[in-house]
Order: structure tokens, then sequence, then C-alpha cells
């Protein structure tokens, strides 16, 4: 609706002719009548976006002693820990996602594919673990994947290995853990993108002379990318900031920035050095998305361009 | 290039078609001979299984039995990308990550065609479907009527043997579709694939095709060229499916056929003994104001229910003796409107000896 179009009539002459200032003056409290439905929900953005981080920004520059200062952001180039930490993070969220999408793809087809009901039911299969808690899930893999796991002594009892295979307690293992969470966070985007892709298409493709492989390749592929694009980005940032996981399934060795945000908080009372932390992830994770945003380009539905 | 289709059309012939999904029958026994370089129209309401026989001939769906030959060879096992079949789907199914161009050669890449020679043949492919120039618009910049020409274009690049359409233009609004009927029509006459086109809009139907297979039921009824179809209809479906048709019943005995106790006069012989029905288009009955001028024509006695006025023509709905409704159109000629009775007069109307029309009282 264009409220300034009303300014000048049709044939360009000035808007005082015929109720030109009533007609502007309905336009005007239209607009305030729009802005009085939409202030609760400004409000609401303001109350819980806005004010926390602007709170989080605040806090980050205050040194232990409560001085204004830079000191929390210069700890991050001076020593080498947090370098450490930030790595193993992205280290760990880009092989998550990796391994989410070689599960996922394949799967999210196969349910594409299958006849409704028979869909519906293994999507159930999919949303299930939604349903139980994150940490009783870890607890599960950890009973798995240790030392004695479940794994590891089928295996030496079959005679395939000799000793125990290191699957728990270092980065194997929250891979693992993080993977198996992460998992229908990519494949229903992904699943729902699939579902949307037009069958003539294909039937088009094979009409045309495509092979079914050729058609997957130069049809189906790239009319899915959205919403791998969707579920990717979903995936790569709950890995980014996740906790519990990589806290059980890491044993102490593999140091996330979450946890080095809990430790800098509650073992050393630092709140502005957690606070910098999480400036900074946020300011990472807003880059990454940016430029993943640039990279797909007009073609990136999903997130953040819904067509 | 393009125009050189006409040689290499090839016939199409479909026999003993089975199509069931699961208990039901889709399709029973259907034969069926297309004539190389002809538009062949399969026209029946939703349901009758066209588009389960088109599937059929693209290889998309998979009869229970039967077999189709192009030119001889037998198709009915082989795999849809090696038919070598053009098809325009009834919501075009124009590939939305790709432009026009790439979506016209689309099939000439999957051919192994050099960069060159694609790059001519969407260029002329284009000229053909009148899209000179718009070859970089991305497909959701376009109109329905362009998607259209996008749709046929790719469908006829690589110069396929056959053509199968979809209901194309029931997505085009009533004055596209018509420019559109003409468009392909010229299309086929210049380029002469043979084409088989499914409708269920018979005016479109009547329009484009060289023949028409009427379809109900899984079958066909009736297989003609459309004034054969519309004049001689050979069953009541058929009848009451293209143009509108009234319905008399009639009794054949002794050689002759009798409508109560008037022996018809009629051009064709008499059906085996028994009641049928006499088809009575609108436009074929007149008024009779003097039954005696009358040669050569059957006359029915009726009584005037409604007379409605439509400008150039107008309809007189029309009661015989035994309670049955029939519709007479004509033009409002001045003769004519002289013999316009009102409403409860008692009328005779009159059908020519030629215009009988007779099927099976099913």
């Amino acid at each position: 609706m264009s409220i300034a179009s009303a300014s000048l009539n049709h044939a360009g002459r000035p808007d005082h002719a015929l109720n030109g200032d009533a007609l502007n003056a309905d336009a005007r409290r239209e607009a305030r009548g729009m802005l009085a439905l939409l202030s609760p929900g400004l409000f609401l953005v303001f109350a819980v976006i806005i004010v926390p981080i602007g709170w989080l920004f605040w806090l980050s520059l205050f040194d232990e002693n409560g001085q204004l200062s830079a000191a929390n952001y210069a700890r991050f180039f001076e020593q080498a820990s947090y370098i450490k930490t930030f790595v193993t993070t992205f280290r760990v969220a880009f092989t998550v996602t990796g391994a989410c999408v070689l599960l996922g793809y394949p799967l999210a087809y196969m349910l594409s594919q299958l006849p409704r009901r028979a869909a519906s039911i293994c999507l159930i299969f999919v949303i299930l673990p939604f349903w139980t808690s994150v940490l009783v899930r870890t607890y599960a893999w950890l009973v798995i994947l240790q030392r004695k796991g479940l794994v590891n002594t089928w295996l030496m009892d079959l005679g395939v290995i000799g000793q125990p295979l290191p699957l728990a307690n270092n980065f194997a293992g929250v891979v693992i853990g993080m993977t198996h969470i992460m998992l229908p966070f990519l494949v229903l985007p992904l699943y729902a993108s699939m579902k949307t892709i037009d069958v003539d298409c294909l039937r088009a493709s094979m009409n045309l002379g495509a092979s079914p492989a050729a058609t997957f390749r130069q049809i189906f592929f790239p009319l899915s990318l959205p919403g791998l694009a969707s579920g990717l980005v979903i995936v790569f940032v709950l890995c980014l900031g996740f906790f519990v996981t990589p806290a059980l399934m890491g044993g102490g060795k593999v140091i996330m920035w979450a946890m080095r945000m809990e430790q800098t908080t509650s073992l050393y009372s630092n709140w502005g050095a957690g606070a910098a932390l999480g400036v900074v992830l946020l300011a990472v994770t807003l880059a990454l998305l940016g430029l993943f945003h640039w990279l797909l380009g007009t073609r990136a539905t999903g997130v953040w361009s819904q067509r | 290039m393009l125009l050189s289709l006409a040689q290499s059309a090839l016939p199409i012939g479909i026999s003993g078609i089975e199509k069931r999904f699961g208990a039901v029958s889709i399709l029973s026994d259907l034969s069926l001979d297309v004539v190389a370089g002809e538009f062949l129209t399969l026209l029946g309401p939703s349901g009758s299984g066209k588009t389960t026989l088109l599937m059929i001939l693209a290889g998309f769906v998979r009869a229970n039995a039967g077999s189709i030959k192009v030119g001889g060879e037998e198709i009915i096992t082989m795999p849809p990308h090696k038919r070598n079949i053009g098809m325009v789907f009834q919501n075009y199914a124009l590939f939305p990550h790709m432009n026009v161009f790439h979506n016209i050669a689309f099939p000439l890449k999957q051919r192994r065609v050099s960069a060159a020679e694609t790059a001519g043949r969407v260029e002329r492919a284009l000229d053909l479907v009148q899209l000179n120039g718009l070859g970089e618009r991305r497909v959701d910049q376009l109109s329905g009527g362009q998607r259209q020409r996008v749709a046929l274009a790719r469908a006829i690049v690589f110069e396929p043997r056959i053509v199968l359409m979809d209901e194309p233009l029931s997505a085009l609004d009533k004055s596209l579709r018509e420019h559109m009927q003409i468009e392909l029509r010229n299309l086929h006459r210049r380029l002469g694939m043979t084409t088989v086109y499914v409708t269920h809009d018979q005016r479109e139907a009547i329009t484009m095709s060289d023949r028409i297979a009427v379809m109900n039921a899984g079958r066909i009824e009736q297989i003609d060229q459309p004034e054969v179809l519309y004049a001689r209809p050979r069953t009541k479906f058929v009848a009451g499916f293209i143009g509108e048709s009234s319905f008399v019943p009639v009794e054949s005995r002794n050689g002759s056929v009798w409508y109560e106790d008037r022996k018809l006069r009629m051009t064709t012989a008499a059906p085996s003994a028994g009641r049928h029905l006499m088809v009575v288009r609108p436009e074929k009955l007149r008024l009779v104001a003097d039954a005696d001028e009358a040669g050569g024509v059957n006359l029915l006695p009726a009584t005037v229910g409604d007379v409605i006025y439509q400008g150039d023509s107008f309809v007189c709905y029309a009661t015989l003796k035994d309670g049955r409704q029939v519709t007479l159109r004509d033009y409002c000629r001045s003769d004519v409107l002289a013999k316009l009775p009102a409403p409860g007069e008692p009328i005779t109307l009159g059908i020519d000896a030629q215009d009988v029309v007779l099927v099976a009282d099913q």
C-alpha cells in the first residue's frame, strides 16, 4: 500500500483539489494505527533482544576491578588458550556440520521419496530424539562409546580389535554425540524443501533426455540447495554455542567456547571476560552468516529471505 | 533444422494397453493408431484415463500390458530419457534455477550438442515461439504465456519425433488461450511433428485437432475428425460431451424408425430393431410456421417454455409431448424473429432428414 502516492492525484495536481486533505489525514491516521498495533512486538524485541545484548556488550567493557578497559578483548590475542578454544570450537562445528550433511542428505532424500504414510512414520523417528533430554542422550552415548562400553566390548569380543578404540572423552566422542543431537535440525528443513520440488520438473528432465543420475545432479540437487543451506546454518550456529555434549563427551580435553564462558563466569566470577566471549562469538557468527548469505547470493531462501 | 521435422515424424501404434491401480481399472484394452505428422487430441472428462495414457506414452507410468510402437519400434519398456519424445506439461515444469536459455538448452546438453550449435538452435527455437531476446530472463520473470512458449520451445528444440502435450493451455486466461490455440496449430502445420494433445476442453479440441479421440471410463468411445465427431456422434456419451444435445427417444421396427406415431425421414439406414435416441442439436432444429410447407423435414410438435434473447441469437427451450426438453438456437434474422413464439404457445419444430443422428439408448 502506497501512502506517498496519495499526495498527488491522477492528473498530477496538488492534493487539496478533491478531498485531498481528508484523504491524507486518513492515511496518516492509518499509519499511526499500524504503529500502535506493532508496538507490543517492537517492545518485546527491544526488551528480550536489544537490552540483553546491549548489556552484555556494556559488561564486556569492564575489567575485574570495575574499571573501563579493553583488557577483556586484549586477552584474546595474548592468551594462547583462548585462541586454541576458538579454533577447537570451529573445528567441532565444521566437523559436526559435515557429518550431519553426509548422514542427513541421504536420509532426507529417502524420506522425501517415500509414500506419504511411510514418510510420516519415519519422520517420527527423526523427531523422537527431540523429546528426550540432551543430557540423557549424551550419557547414553557415553555408555555406548566409553572404553568398556558396548561398541568396544563387542568389537573386542568379536576379535576385530585388540585394544579399545578411543571413542569417548575426546574429539571423536564430541563429534559423534553432537552429530546425533544436531541431525534433526538439518534433516527437517532439508526434507521440507525436498518435498516442494515439483515432480513434473524431474519428469521433464528425464523426458528431455537426462538419465535418473543426471536428473538428480542437474535438477534435484540444485533445487534442494536452499533447504540444505538453511539446515546447514542452523546446525553450524547451534554447534558454535553448544555446551552439554562437549562438556560430558570431551573428557575435559575438548574445550569449546561455551565451556570457556562457563569457567570464566562461575569459576573465576569474571563477568566482564565472560561477556566479551559472548560478544566475540556473536560477532563471528553474524560475520559467518553474512559471508554465507553473500556466497549463496539471491538463491538462498530459508533463514534470511523467505521468498 | 527445426523445420525438418516433417520428414522425421513417425506414426504411433498403441495396442492393448491395460492399466490398473490396485483393483481399479484405469485403461482397458486400449488401442489407437496415430498417423505420422497428425495432431491427435485425447478428449474426455477428468478420470477418463487420457492423462494416464499420455503418462504411459512418455514412460512415467508403467502399463500392466500392451504395446507402443513408434515407427515400428517397441518402446513400452524403454526408460523415459531414451524415448526421444518431447512433452509440454500442464504446469510447464520449467526448471526454476535456470534461465530461459538454459531451460531450452537442457535437452541439447543431455545430447552433448556443441556449445556453438546449441546457441544457434536455442536461438531458432526462441524465434519460433516469438521470444527473441528473452534468453537471459529468469523463469519467475516471465508471464504465464511466455512460460508456456518456453516449455514449448524446450519440447521441440531437440527435434523429437513425437510431441506430447498435457492440457498445456489450461492455466492461461481465455483470450490468451484462444490465441495460443491458433499459434500451436500453426506451429504444428509448420513443423509437422506427430502430436498427441490432452484436453478436457471440447472447443479447444475441435479448434486444433486433425482427429479427436473421445475417451470415457478408460476406453475410446469414438475417434474421428472434429466435423465428423460433431455431426455423426456414434454414442450417447460423445453426443453429450461434444456440443449441446437433447435426446429424443425413438424406436426402430420393420426397417424404419418411429418417433411416437410418426415415421422419421432420414438419410441413413435404420439401425437394429429396438429403442434408440435421436441426437438433437440446438442449431439443427428450426421453427416451422406452417406444417404443410415442410417437405423432407421431420416435425416435432412442442410447447414453448422460455425464450432467451442473446443479442446475435436466441435460445428457445421447448417441451415435447412426452415431456422431454429440447433446445433450439437460431440467429436473430428478421424472418426468424417474425415466427418467434411466446412462452406457452404450441409450436412445431423441424429437423432435416440428413440431420437425424441416432445413438444407442444405454
